[in-house]
């Protein structure tokens, strides 16, 4: 048998019926994550359709993007105060009761944002494919999954036959060589990768990250690498699952038990990529050379050192996004004038992020005029962070501590970014008005978020971490 | 979907690249329910419209030249970021059959087809030659893949055989896949 890749054999063993010259392969879906603004399209046409959800236990939904994430609307007390998000909401609900499909509804002690409740649940594990209405579903490619995004209509397929049609996508290597130095973290090398690349290099492929560096990450700071794939263009990214990925699944409360852990284990142990397997293209990064990082355009291929220049010159569509940014070229961006810090979302709004920037804020009080908001990505994650005491940090600091949430990543919900102002976010997208229309978005890593936070301006987190 | 074989259209062009579907169909419109309507209010709303809603007039579709145009030519990387189907949703509501770039992004590309807006890759040579051209008229030929200029040169594009067979045919894959019940039961079966 010729070598393997992680991606073939993940493919092979969810083919139903193989790709041919003429038809694109029917491929099983272990795992479908739904939440409300992706799916009533899809639901209305199974329903016009007289079709069942095929396979209901393969499938959970959530809500997330168009929640409320302040407590008086999430559990009731007042009215949800976007008219048509809660609309949507009711329409999901409704859906997911009346099609079978279990729903972590509002006051859900699991619920959460879709890409931090499935492997938080153990829903999310080595070996399967993974599927959501949602282009950040590379999250799930942490664990050694095939995990990417589908549109509405894909949706719909996957609900009524478990199945998608596929053509077999390209495996690229991303070879990350040597070791993060201290301050320096998954974002900043996902970042790091994005900008080397370009926000188009990935098209047509999946991301196998490989290497030392790779090695070394927690399971979260995997899931931070492998979530802003899809800002490179690639529609997955996946890690080899190891000993750091059986302890994380390990006891979580969907996770095989007994005697059935023990043959997952055994079957997740086969499925890192064989030696000698040839990818289609390999790239190469060193980690050791890395700095903190930070974008300063309008996608999340702009993005520099946190102690750089913006390039002196470039094309048509750099001067657009300078000219948006309110920037100019070869401008430092250190000590640029900060106006709102948002720390969560699916690429770091997990503990170890909070954990971060509490680490940086404990003690002390974020600069006057800054509006800070630190929103957990699970009600699970809230608890933990409470637990530890993380909530009073941040609160003591003068930031707003709020319910589970897509939140300012999106804006969906109303925590928007107001025109014109400049955001330090977490998230994943620096979109024009991607945090609210005429926001002005910079991506970083929860360290220089809160350190941009204490000082009011961009800020190497290094100088601040005790 | 309603078969297509021939998409006859002057173009409209927008030339900037990595157009991301926030741009395409800002997330506050995102609380529909349904799949109609987005292409007046919601298409590019940002760029379209200042912040009072008026539309302004220096934006490419609010130009008297651009009614009635179904291709649209835009710049490479067409289409990257979320997977919101809202943004062929509303390309297809406002008018457009057709949209010509370096290049595609993948989730864009699969939601399009599935809308019968047809996603066409151009060298950079030919497509640098249409950004130039804004407003000629241009067929685009299904069957035979390619999509003729005014001179008679017909430029060819990539279009995977199923993807062309179900523009051509009006196929709906759902009715494809649902045909292939027996073997995925069979596939559960085996691995149950
Ligand atoms: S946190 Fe942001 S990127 Fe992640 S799923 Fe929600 S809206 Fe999408």
């Amino acid at each position: 048998m010729t070598a393997q890749t992680m991606l073939d054999k993940i493919w092979r063993s969810h083919v139903v019926v193989p790709e041919t010259a003429d038809v694109p392969a029917v491929l099983y879906v272990d795992l479908h994550l739904t939440h409300e603004v992706t799916t009533p399209q899809a639901f209305a046409v199974l329903r016009a359709g007289n079709l069942k959800v095929r396979r209901p236990e393969r499938t959970i939904g959530t809500l997330d993007h168009s929640s409320p994430t302040q407590a008086d609307q999430v559990f009731g007390r007042v009215p949800i105060a976007i008219e048509s998000a809660r609309l949507q909401m009711a329409e999901f609900e409704r859906n997911c009761r009346q099609f079978g499909v279990e729903l972590l509804d509002m006051k859900h002690a699991d619920r959460g944002i879709v890409h931090v409740i499935g492997p938080e649940l153990g829903l999310t594990q080595p070996g399967s494919t993974i599927v959501c209405g949602d282009s950040h579903t590379s999250t799930h490619g942490a664990f050694g999954a095939l995990a990417f995004g589908i549109g509405t209509t894909e949706v719909g397929h996957v609900l009524a036959t478990q199945c998608l049609l596929q053509r077999k996508p390209r495996a690229t290597a991303v070879n990350v060589h040597g070791r993060l130095s201290d301050g320096v973290g998954a974002k900043d090398l996902i970042l790091a990768i994005i900008g080397k690349i370009g926000v188009d290099g990935g098209t047509g492929s999946v991301f196998e990250y490989r290497g030392e560096a790779v090695r070394g990450l927690s399971m979260e700071e995997r899931m931070t690498v492998c979530n802003m794939s899809i800002e490179a263009g690639a529609r997955a990214g996946m890690i080899a699952p190891d000993a750091t990925t059986f302890e994380f699944l390990a006891e979580r409360p969907r996770s095989p038990r007994g005697a059935a852990w023990e043959r997952a284990l055994e079957c997740w142990r086969t499925l890192p990529t064989d030696m000698g397997a040839r990818f289609d293209r390999e790239i190469d990064i060193d980690a050791a050379t890395l700095e903190p990082m930070i974008t300063y355009g309008t996608n999340p291929g702009m993005v520099l050192p946190v102690n750089g220049r913006i390039p002196a010159d470039g094309d048509a569509v750099f001067h657009k996004a300078l000219n948006y940014m309110g920037f100019s070229p070869g401008d430092a961006l250190k000590d640029k004038p900060v106006d709102v810090v948002f720390v969560g979302s699916c690429t770091n709004g997990r503990i170890s992020d909070l954990r971060s920037a509490a680490g940086i804020l404990k003690g002390k009080r974020i600069a006057n005029g800054v509006r800070m908001l630190v929103v957990p990505g699970s009600q699970h994650v809230k608890r933990i962070a409470e637990a530890e005491g993380l909530d009073r940090i941040f609160t003591a600091a003068g930031a707003e501590w709020r319910e589970s949430g897509c939140s300012m990543c999106i804006g969906m919900n109303g925590d928007t970014v107001a025109r014109g102002k400049y955001s330090v976010s977490t998230s994943n997208r620096n979109f024009e008005g991607r945090q609210g229309a005429g926001s002005r978005t910079l991506l970083a890593s929860p360290a220089t978020a809160a350190a941009a936070a204490l000082r009011g301006r961009i800020t190497d987190p290094r100088e601040v971490l005790s | 979907m309603q078969p297509i074989r021939q998409i006859r259209s002057r173009t409209v062009v927008l030339p900037a690249s990595n157009i991301d579907t926030d741009q395409i169909v800002p997330a506050r419109f995102l609380t529909t329910t349904t799949r109609a309507g987005l292409g007046a209010t919601a298409l590019f709303a940002d760029w379209r419209f200042d912040a009072s809603g008026k539309p302004r007039a220096d934006f490419v579709l609010n130009q008297p030249a651009a009614t009635g145009c179904r291709i649209l030519v835009a710049g490479h990387n067409f289409g990257c970021g979320s997977s919101r189907e809202h943004a062929p949703w509303a390309l297809v509501d406002y008018g457009f059959q057709a949209i010509v770039s370096t290049e595609i992004a993948d989730i864009f590309r699969s939601n399009a087809l599935k809308n019968g807006l047809v996603p066409i890759v151009l060298g950079a040579e030919e497509h640098a030659w249409l950004i130039a051209h804004p407003g000629i008229e241009v067929t685009v030929d299904i069957e035979h893949k390619t999509l003729a200029l005014p001179d008679g040169r017909a430029l060819e594009f990539p279009l995977e055989g199923f993807s062309r067979h179900c523009l051509l045919h009006g196929v709906d894959e759902l009715g494809f896949l649902l045909a292939q019940s027996e073997h995925i039961a069979e596939f559960e079966y085996h691995r149950a």
